[in-house]
């Protein structure tokens, strides 16, 4: 494992759930690895599976999206029809010679700030076993 | 209740029987338009053609093994404004498969519509076809020997197109009205229709023993060389450089899309301005990466789209045919697809009844993914 490699994760983290966790793990002054860039959307739904590819072919080394436990999305099914998504999009990744373990869905609630926390050190620590993203170097995208 | 009738053919000539056919569910008024390929003005091709007037059928060719749109895609603008007559769409399997994948995207309406489905011989790439037409071959009488035993062999030095090649339904399924050519004697084409609707057509009675058979055959040979291609696709894929590689020339220049009679959105992120960077960026990513390609985004528009529509994909490949760089879009498609379509058990064209996976869910399935 290279230790000086700090990944660079994109999280797309639902604004009712995944989102307060995270603003949750901050006021109650959780700390964890700084490698995230937060986008908040308003259902882990509405992330397009163009949202995830395009991070990861630009050289992010890895996805986070977030979303509300199953039964408890804000709008009904959003989380459930984003896990087929998600499901679809690993499946296509996986397929096409991409690495799929550098998507990760996680439920997280808006009172998991210690859930929130711990998942980002989890994928922080798994990336940085898996090393860069080699589309970072690969000419050719 | 369907049943199988025949329309005899007189004198070889296949074609005068069909087109005559077709002329008399216009004049008995069984639909009131009839969407037919058409032997175009400039006699290379045909061209599916919206008829009314039955005098205009002297040049219809539904035996013309060449496909140069995905048929359903006109079906889908000739239903969506909900005609008030009765059209009748003389289709191939994969464009009535495209067609039910449509209707459920809510792209296309079945209410007065008549699907007219006939069994494809397979097709040939459209510039290959005209010139196959100036040499004298592609002949009816060529076609109709090999439908009758199931051979379909495309004439010598030619190839059918990669998406016919491994076509495993040559069979329209779903269609009211079935035109019959497999697996049966050269006097006869079989008609199958329901009952009230075959009696109108003064049909004779017969028998296609050996169609069964035929059929099965080359479903077999075709899904031997569909599998075949779907390996090599799979040894081919399997890092990051070979990912690249697959759609290295890509120019992103979306005929794809437009060929595509699945890919439903009116309008493709794609084809807006999203893609059009500043200056600035591109060289800021080059500078990054050291070398950037140009055009850029190609891999995550290929990628996109296998996300957004390759669970409706029926393999009609009309996407390669597209394509001005012959990227074997085909097998990828199908490829990627037939796993992507096992995880829901779907498969698409199938039935109407199915609801497409990206538009429901269980929530009992897939419970590991997002749990930690």
């Amino acid at each position: 494992m290279n230790e000086d490699f700090e990944p660079k994760i994109v999280a797309f983290l639902c604004n009712w759930c995944a989102y307060m966790g995270a603003d949750l793990a901050g006021t109650s002054r959780i700390q964890y690895p700084p490698n995230l860039r937060i986008i908040r959307m308003m259902c882990s739904g509405a992330v397009d599976p163009v949202y995830v590819i395009k991070p990861l072919l630009d050289g992010a080394d890895g996805v986070l999206i977030g979303g509300c436990h199953p039964g408890d999305c804000h709008y009904q099914e959003g989380n459930y029809k984003a896990r087929r998504r998600v499901a679809i999009l690993k499946n296509i990744l996986h397929q096409m010679g991409f690495d799929e373990e550098r998507v990760w869905l996680r439920w997280i609630s808006a009172s998991e700030g210690q859930v929130f926390a711990e998942t980002v050190t989890e994928m922080v620590e798994a990336l940085k076993e898996k090393g860069p993203n080699p589309l970072k170097e690969l000419w050719g995208t | 209740m369907k049943v199988e009738k025949f329309l005899e053919v007189k004198e070889g000539d296949t074609l005068a029987i069909l087109r005559n056919f077709l002329q008399r569910l216009l004049e008995k008024e069984i639909v009131e338009a009839l969407l037919v390929p058409l032997e175009a003005p400039s006699g290379d091709t045909v061209m599916p053609a919206l008829v009314k007037e039955p005098a205009r059928l002297e040049k219809a060719n539904p035996l013309a093994p060449v496909m140069p749109v995905n048929a359903a895609r006109l079906v889908s603008s000739l239903t969506i404004g909900k005609p008030k007559e009765k059209i009748g769409a003389l289709l191939r399997s994969c464009e009535i498969r495209a067609l039910i994948e449509l209707v459920k995207l809510q792209q296309a309406h079945l209410e007065n519509l008549m699907i007219i489905g006939i069994d494809c011989l397979g097709t040939y790439e459209v510039t290959d076809y005209a010139k196959l037409l100036s040499e004298g071959g592609a002949s009816t009488t060529e076609l109709m020997r090999g439908a009758k035993e199931g051979t379909l062999s495309p004439h010598e030095g030619y190839q059918f197109r990669s998406a016919c090649r491994i076509c495993e339904y040559p069979i329209p399924k779903n269609a009211a009205l079935t035109i019959g050519l497999l697996g049966v004697d050269g006097e006869k084409i079989l008609i199958k229709a329901p009952e009230e609707l075959a009696q109108r057509l003064e049909l004779t009675e017969g028998e296609a023993a050996s169609r069964e058979e035929v059929i099965k055959k080359l479903g077999e040979a075709r899904i031997e060389e569909r599998d075949r291609l779907f390996a090599q696709f799979r040894e081919r894929v399997v890092d990051m450089p070979s990912l690249l590689a697959q759609f290295s020339t890509c120019i992103r220049c979306h005929n794809c899309t437009v060929a595509c009679p699945i890919c439903y959105c009116k309008e493709c992120l794609f084809r807006t301005s999203t893609f059009e960077h500043e200056s600035d960026r591109y060289l800021k990513w080059a500078r990054r990466k050291g070398a950037i390609q140009m055009p850029t985004d190609t891999l995550l528009f290929q990628l996109t789209r296998l996300n957004h529509m390759v669970t409706s994909c029926v393999g009609c490949g009309m996407c390669e045919s597209a394509c001005p760089n012959d990227i074997p879009l085909t097998t990828i498609f199908r490829a990627v697809g037939q796993e992507v379509q096992a995880m829901f058990d779907y498969l698409p064209g199938r039935s109407l009844e199915d609801e497409l996976p990206l538009a429901t869910f269980k929530e009992d399935e897939l419970t590991e993914l997002g749990e930690r």
